[in-house]
């Protein structure tokens, strides 16, 4: 740096500080340290497409028209040529055929769209998998739930706004699940489509809701979730020297700033790159909407795929109670699925708290296999969640794999109560394994490949002692605090007694239930191995450790 | 991370940031004089505190290298970027060939713009920026307990200035009146729509309204629709862009050869009606009885009807009953006729509600 643009930087940065106060302040902002980990960019995903959506919406308002009044098309598309349609969707034409950039910008929209949910659902596995979600983040995983519901919401109420055959298929979904609900459903119909579906007014109301109240709640939430993460600071993945009291890793500034940015560009790039080349919701070839038609295949985009599928697989259960229509076939499929995900979620810190009687601040995450039972019940909502997506796409599995239709529903009616209880023991069982594994590593070091010849004729291989850096991670297996034991006397702790004591202790030796690390670990490296001392021999050549590093294969992450 | 090159001298690498510091040359000005962002504190000649990042990179040779490759980066992005706006300007839209053309130069120009940024950025944070590895302790989040102290003091003494506490009449009546308050909000919403009534009961079919096929809009003679298997979506004449219409009175109708239809009787009360059927045409409601959605799919040869969005299966032959998926009751059935010059007509309005169940369906 020159001395002139020192000068100048030093005017700016006094005349700043004479006003507002911000030296001391800043210093520690610019040296915030954060901890690298591969996973750490999963959020950065969501967050950064979340800009590009509010740029690339932004452009859009300029041009879409979200009004339903009846117009006959005569632009550029001259296949819709003299064709009805709502004004909603003229412009949506418009924008791509007669708006430089506007189908790229349409397409970038849509695509940051679906990497936006995409990337908050990695996110929050996750967070959920590495046990981040502990005291003290409980309140930023509640606002991380409650950003991927309204994230799923906006992006429905976003893809129906063009009113094309498909997306206008989605609000009729939409109308039927409203009509659904109990008691009030008619009426929650009627209003919000202004009279009878579809009406003329839902393509304006669902317009303010997308670029103006949804998007102010994420703004807020996303500001508050960043907040709440600089102020506790991040977590970080256990390693050497990482403890709950630090934070190892680099500083905000040049470092974090420099990564972050060029990561800014790469998901900017990419999301550019996919609406160059891979096309989108091309709402010219669906046609605009009309109640009367419809296309075979219809598929929502992704995130609400669980929700079809639920609607899919449920069976037709519809009682006349008393001269009322109980429509469980619509209203269950389409609540009870969503709400018991979106409440377990939430809910979860405070069971496992509650279940652990673990109240200490936790700012090293979990290996998620040295949380087994929690990353098994996190696979099993996977399953359960995965199992309704898959159904929600029953139709084109269906023709893809030659299968009968009904059949897929079948079986997705069957999985979606096996396939979590397997998904759940099949993870525990792994987990459990892996930290054998890492127990072996520990108690006996890496093997090398390298056999010897003892005196005696026989034939041992050689281990060499895991790094500093990889025992620290392999080490790295909290002993969870164990909820008051019964007493010598054989009678149980105040808390122990009861119903829901009792389920309690049940539930604890589950949760808690884990591969103890080998004794004195840490220390002795191979004990019980009269090889111990050979492997300073292998490890002399440089060469030759990089490659016994990797052979090892589960080495020190970033 | 940082690889170390054999061939090039560097000092040995302990992991302590003060190790990493490149050898200076004695007679370097401390930098830390040049950079004070805040200008020099007057007559300040402390000793310069020790550094916590090193001034330079860890491999100078590299990093001189890899200055190149991230200025072409950056000099690739500027000239796509430049591209970029070149094909806005050049490339006009308005036909599907020359939007492909002007998506695919925009789309491509603006990735490489990016891409080459972050290409570039990346390349100078691992080769140019030393690698250093900082650590930051952690403090309690929980506030030292005669912190916690003096906040309940400060809000209990406010409390209890502002009379809360002890004047419950206030406290009451202040409660009270924001209870109203809060549902005024909800009670503005009335308006957003009518009250539903009975129209979820009703279609616009009437006794002689003319059937016409969905798309041309032209009437249809019984005669004309004699081919067995044939399927049609027909709307009542004159509702041709009346989409709150259409949304219930939309209507298929069948042809069936001659005895396939299996009659409604009393062991079989959800069978067809063959008097509201002409000629072994039979017209069953469009909207699906599950969420909506039009059941376009017909298949000839087991006459079943599917609806595309969750796969009810109604059969055609027997009332549309149903045969598999969410769907709770059968597609009701039209009645229809032939009106004096032989054109199909309804008889009637359904004599039961279409569409998805509602709570007042009953």
């Amino acid at each position: 740096m020159s001395t002139t643009t020192g000068k100048l930087l030093g005017g700016t940065g006094r005349f700043l500080d004479d006003r507002l106060h911000g030296a001391r302040g800043l210093r520690t902002f610019l040296r915030k340290i954060f901890p690298d980990h591969w996973s750490f960019l999963l959020g950065e995903i969501a967050l950064y497409s979340f800009i590009i959506l509010l740029l690339t919406g932004t452009f859009l308002t300029l041009f879409f028209q979200p009004s339903m009044t009846d117009v006959v098309y005569h632009g550029s598309y001259t296949p819709l040529d003299g064709v009805h349609m709502s004004e909603a969707y003229a412009s949506t034409l418009n924008i791509s055929f007669d708006v430089r950039g506007g189908l790229l910008m349409r397409q970038i929209h849509h695509w940051a769209a679906i990497l936006f949910v995409a990337a908050i659902m990695c996110h929050l596995l996750r967070v959920f998998f590495t046990g981040a979600f502990r005291k003290p983040r409980e309140l930023n995983w509640i606002i991380g739930v409650t950003l991927f519901t309204l994230a799923f919401t906006e992006g429905l109420f976003g893809y129906s706004l063009p009113d094309d055959l498909l997306s206008g298929t989605g609000l009729r979904i939409l109308e039927g699940v409203l009509l659904s609900i109990p008691i009030v459903g008619t009426y929650l119909s009627f209003f919000l489509f202004g009279g009878q579906f579809p009406g003329h007014d839902i393509i304006p109301r669902l317009y303010v809701i997308h670029i103006l109240l949804i998007p102010a709640l994420l703004l807020a939430l996303i500001s508050a979730h960043l907040f709440l993460m600089f102020h506790q600071k991040h977590t970080q993945m256990p390693g050497k020297g990482h403890t709950d009291t630090n934070v190892v890793g680099q500083p905000m500034y040049p470092y974090f700033m420099a990564k972050t940015g060029a990561w800014f560009f790469f998901i900017f790039g990419v999301t550019a790159l996919l609406s160059t080349f891979a096309q989108i919701n091309p709402i010219w070839i669906y046609g605009p909407y009309n109640p009367s038609g419809i296309s075979a295949g219809s598929q929502p985009d992704f995130y609400m795929g669980f929700m079809e599928g639920a609607l899919r697989m449920w069976p037709s259960w519809h009682w006349n109670v008393g001269g009322y229509s109980l429509a469980f076939n619509v209203f269950l499929p389409a609540f009870l699925p969503l709400g018991l995900l979106i409440t377990g979620l939430a809910l979860w810190p405070f069971i496992e708290q509650w279940i652990t009687g673990d109240r200490r601040e936790h700012h090293v995450n979990d290996r998620p296999r040295n949380a087994p039972t929690r990353t098994a019940i996190g696979m099993g909502g996977v399953a359960f969640y995965g199992i309704m997506w898959l159904e929600g796409a029953n139709d084109i599995i269906a023709s893809q794999l030659n299968i009968s239709l009904y059949l897929t529903t079948e079986i997705a009616r069957y999985a979606i109560f096996i396939g979590p209880v397997v998904a759940y023991w099949v993870t525990k069982r792994i987990c459990l394994g892996l930290q054998r594994k890492d127990n072996h590593l520990l108690e006996h070091g890496v093997e090398t490949g390298i056999i010897r010849q003892m005196p005696s004729g026989e034939y041992v291989e050689l281990t060499r002692p895991v790094s500093e850096e990889h025992r620290a991670v392999l080490a790295a297996r909290a002993q969870r605090p164990q909820i008051e034991a019964p007493a010598a006397d054989e009678v149980p702790a105040r808390s122990a007694r009861g119903g829901m004591g009792r389920l309690r202790v049940t539930l604890n030796k589950v949760l808690t239930e884990s591969v103890p690390l080998p004794e004195g670990n840490g220390h002795g490296n191979g004990h019980g191995n009269g090889h111990a001392a050979e492997p300073t021999a292998v490890t002399a050549g440089d060469g030759h450790a990089g490659e016994v590093e990797r052979a090892d294969g589960d080495g020190a992450e970033g | 991370m940082s690889e170390t090159q054999p061939g090039h001298d560097l000092p040995p690498d302990d992991g302590g940031p003060q190790s990493r510091a490149p050898h200076r040359v004695i007679g370097t000005p401390p930098p830390a004089q040049a950079r004070t962002l805040l200008g020099d504190a007057p007559g300040a000649a402390a000793p310069e505190p020790p550094r916590e990042l090193p001034a330079g990179p860890d491999n100078p040779a590299r990093a001189s290298r890899a200055e190149r490759v991230i200025a072409a980066c950056f000099i690739l992005s500027m000239v796509a970027s430049i591209g970029f706006i070149a094909a806005y300007v050049g490339l006009e839209v308005h036909s599907l060939d020359a939007t492909l053309r002007s998506n695919l130069a925009l789309g491509l120009s603006m990735s490489v713009a990016f891409l080459a940024m972050g290409v570039g950025a990346t390349i100078w944070v691992r080769n140019i920026m030393p690698d250093v590895t900082l650590v930051e302790q952690r403090h309690p989040l929980a506030s030292a307990e005669p912190d916690r102290e003096e906040f309940t003091k400060t809000f209990t003494e406010g409390a209890e200035a502002s009379g809360f506490v002890k004047r419950p009449l206030l406290r009451r009546t202040l409660i009270a009146a924001s209870v109203p308050l809060a549902v005024a909000p909800l009670v503005v919403l009335r308006d957003l729509g009518p009250l539903p009534g009975t129209s979820l009961r009703h279609t616009v079919w009437r006794r002689g309204t003319r059937m016409v096929i969905f798309g041309p809009n032209t009437p249809l003679r019984a005669a004309d629709f004699s081919t067995p298997g044939q399927m049609i979506t027909v709307i009542p004449q004159g509702y041709a862009e009346n989409q709150e219409v259409l949304a219930k009175a939309t209507t298929i109708i069948i042809k069936f050869a001659p005895g396939e239809i299996i009659p409604r009787t009393p062991d079989n009360p959800e069978g067809t009606v063959l008097n509201w059927t002409v000629d072994n045409i039979v017209a069953y409601s469009k909207i699906c009885t599950h969420v909506g959605c039009p059941v376009a799919l017909y298949e000839q040869t087991t006459h079943h009807i599917l609806c595309p969005c969750h796969q009810s299966t109604f059969n055609a032959v027997n009332g549309a009953q149903v045969l598999f998926g969410p769907a709770p009751r059968p597609l009701p059935q039209l009645p229809i006729g032939v009106d004096s010059q032989g054109f199909l007509i309804a008889t009637s309005d359904y004599h039961e509600p279409v569409g998805p169940a509602f709570w007042e369906l009953g």
